[in-house]
């Protein structure tokens, strides 16, 4: 659907090869393609906005090098801002604290938290430590059985939640239910909400100050669109998130959620969801995203050994 | 009203201390349109045509009036009316995962038996995690009945039996609940095929109606799904959920007027009540 952004520029910048500098005038065509990139690519209409300023203060006055077109020269920069956005390596789980530690997983409905709460228990695992997964969402139905089976079939123990207990109640007893068990590390799966929803939100804050986990992942997922920028926003006021994980994956969505979430909240994303199963769990590459991003796939690796 | 939350107003503000419809203008109507998630082409295209006319449009009410229009243009369709129905009704429910697909039909069955209808909904989401379960709350809460297997079988055999079911009981209504899946996966895409093939085994000319589940707070990929779906399996509707957040659900429109497909519901909480059938007049009025 989308025609490659390297093409276009190309296409558009073609006149000026050969020629020296980029300037105000011969790039605002190749900005208008970076935009639109962006914006069906989902990145939030402000975020694209500064963000092509950016590019631009960048571009202007740049040499355009021997071995690249202009459009690959233009991709270039957008690629290496991008990739100043994005971060630079990838950020790992909290765990830090005295033990059992807790990881709490928040977000909308249906992003995929019961499913990621699985996915880190088995990653926990391997890293040697022992986890224990929290049903903390008496709300949806079936979602306490709906984990209780993965923790069955990972073979993780999992704290006995019922429908009519309380999730705040159920965060600060599986503490001790944890350590009886010999595990180490809380997977606390919250329930999905709006994050309009208040009371709901006040919910997780009061888990938050009943357990204080070490790390607070907002689970988003990766077709989100415009409103990426708000619900980030609103998690991470209220609880100071300590990062992402991106959902959905392996889909053929652009992801530029990723782009607005890092923008308004600066949070890393720690790892991305690539499938149903629990083993479908990477941790998150900043330098892929951007290409993903901008369609751009393997061109990005051509110019980068330019 | 929570509906009004669908994409919500902006062109009176936009219009305030007697502006023209200049391109300082046009550029802050791109921002409404593209922030609710409409999309760069249907923006566009809805910001070209208005500025074709920008020498009519002088205030707020005729930028909403031909605004509205264009929109139209794009949503409404003739659903048609439910006397027409089949007895039973098969109705598969398709889309990715997380949309909303079994809450929705817990709502529909809802609907359906306040109505006197008799609903049989059938558990085809045999994958996931106590997919089952979570339906068979939704039967008990509706009062229709359910028919599932065991977990990991094969859901074609399931929907098999669901729609035996339905014409052994005298049912009214069959609504198939189906595993989300992404519109990437072939394989999965297959599957879908498999189940409508055997529901022809019983009826012939069944599933009679396919509804796509798209949730509102999804981007652009929205359209893709939306496009392979009715490519494998050919969807009749979509219900939009999730519209009680702020994410305005714009993507519909492209879905619509690209697939000629009617928007036929909006979810608008997690609750049995909270499904509503789509009114384009008032989509469009919140929009503006
Ligand atoms: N393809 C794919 N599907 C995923 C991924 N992560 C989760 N899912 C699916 O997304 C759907 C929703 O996942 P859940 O884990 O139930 O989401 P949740 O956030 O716990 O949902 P609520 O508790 O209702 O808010 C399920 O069908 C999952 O199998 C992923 O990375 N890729
Ligand atoms: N706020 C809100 N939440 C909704 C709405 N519809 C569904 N949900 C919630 O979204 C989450 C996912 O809903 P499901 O019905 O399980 O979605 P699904 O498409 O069947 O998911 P999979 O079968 O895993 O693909 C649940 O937490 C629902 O309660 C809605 O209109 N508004
Ligand atoms: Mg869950
Ligand atoms: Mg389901």
């Amino acid at each position: 659907m989308f025609d490659n952004l390297t093409e276009k520029l190309t296409s558009v910048l073609k006149d000026l090869r050969g020629h020296g500098k980029l300037t105000e005038k011969n790039i605002d065509g190749a900005l208008k393609e970076v935009r639109m990139a962006l914006l069906e690519a989902d990145v939030h209409y402000k975020v694209a906005k500064t963000f092509v300023g950016e590019v631009k203060e960048r571009a202007l006055g740049h040499e355009v090098m021997e071995s690249l077109t202009p459009g690959q020269q233009v991709v270039k920069i957008v690629n290496d801002s991008l990739a100043d956005l994005m971060g630079s390596s990838h950020e790992d789980l909290v765990l830090a604290g005295e033990k059992p530690v807790s990881v709490m997983l928040t977000g909308l409905q249906g992003s995929g938290k019961t499913t990621t709460a699985g996915k880190l228990a088995l990653y926990l695992r391997k890293k040697g430590r022992k986890p224990f997964l929290v049903p903390a969402d008496v709300y949806r139905p079936a979602a306490i059985d709906q984990l209780k089976k993965l923790a069955s079939q990972l073979d993780v123990p999992v704290f006995d939640s019922e429908v009519g207990m309380d999730p705040v109640d159920i965060c600060r007893s599986a503490r001790a239910a944890a350590q009886q068990n010999g595990c180490d590390t809380l997977i606390l799966d919250t329930a999905g909400r709006l994050h309009v929803d208040e009371e709901l939100m006040a919910e997780l804050v009061r888990i938050k100050s009943e357990v204080t986990p070490s790390d607070i992942l907002l689970v988003a997922d990766a077709m989100t669109g415009q409103d990426a920028v708000n619900i980030a926003k609103s998690f991470d006021g209220a609880l100071d998130l300590g990062g992402v994980v991106l959902t959905k994956m392996d889909g053929d969505a652009r992801g530029g959620a990723a782009l607005s979430i890092k923008a308004v909240t600066g949070k890393p994303i720690k790892f991305i969801g690539t499938g149903e199963k629990s083993s479908a769990l990477e941790p998150f590459h900043p330098d892929r995203m951007a290409s993903r991003i901008l369609g751009m796939g393997d061109t990005l690796t051509l110019i980068e050994k330019a | 009203s929570k509906t009004r939350n669908a994409l919500s107003s902006g062109v009176d503000a936009l219009f305030k201390g007697g502006r023209v419809l200049d391109d300082d203008l046009l550029e802050e109507l791109e921002e409404l349109l593209i922030t609710s998630d409409v999309g760069v082409r249907t923006t566009m295209e809805i910001i070209e045509t208005l500025s074709e006319k920008a020498s009519e449009i002088s205030n707020s009410a005729e930028l909403k009036a031909a605004l509205k229009a264009l929109l139209l243009e794009r949503i409404s369709f003739d659903v048609p009316p439910e006397e027409t129905m089949k007895k039973p009704h098969v109705m598969m429910v398709v889309g990715v995962n997380g949309v909303g697909k079994t809450t929705t039909i817990g709502k529909l069955a809802t609907r359906f038996v306040r109505e006197g209808k008799k609903v049989i909904i059938v558990a085809g989401d045999t994958f996931r995690a106590a997919a089952s379960e979570q339906l068979t709350v939704w039967a008990d809460r509706s009062g229709a009945d359910i028919v599932r297997h065991k977990d990991n079988s094969d859901p074609a055999a399931v929907a098999f039996d669901g729609v035996q079911a339905a014409v052994s009981r005298n049912a009214d209504i069959v609504i198939i609940d189906t595993a989300g899946r992404l519109h990437t996966k072939k394989n999965l895409m297959e599957e879908l095929k498999k189940i409508r093939r055997s529901v022809s085994k019983t009826i012939e000319d069944g599933p009679h109606e396919t509804l796509m589940v798209v949730d509102a707070t999804t981007g652009q990929n929205a359209l893709t799904q939306a496009q392979l779906f009715h490519e494998a399996v050919g969807i009749d509707g979509v219900a939009l959920t999730k519209l009680d957040g702020t994410a305005k659900g714009g993507i519909v429109i492209g879905i619509t007027s690209t697939l000629g497909v009617p928007l036929k519901y909006i979810g608008i909480g997690e609750q049995a009540d909270d499904l509503r059938p789509f009114d384009a007049e008032e989509f469009a009025d919140a929009l503006l």
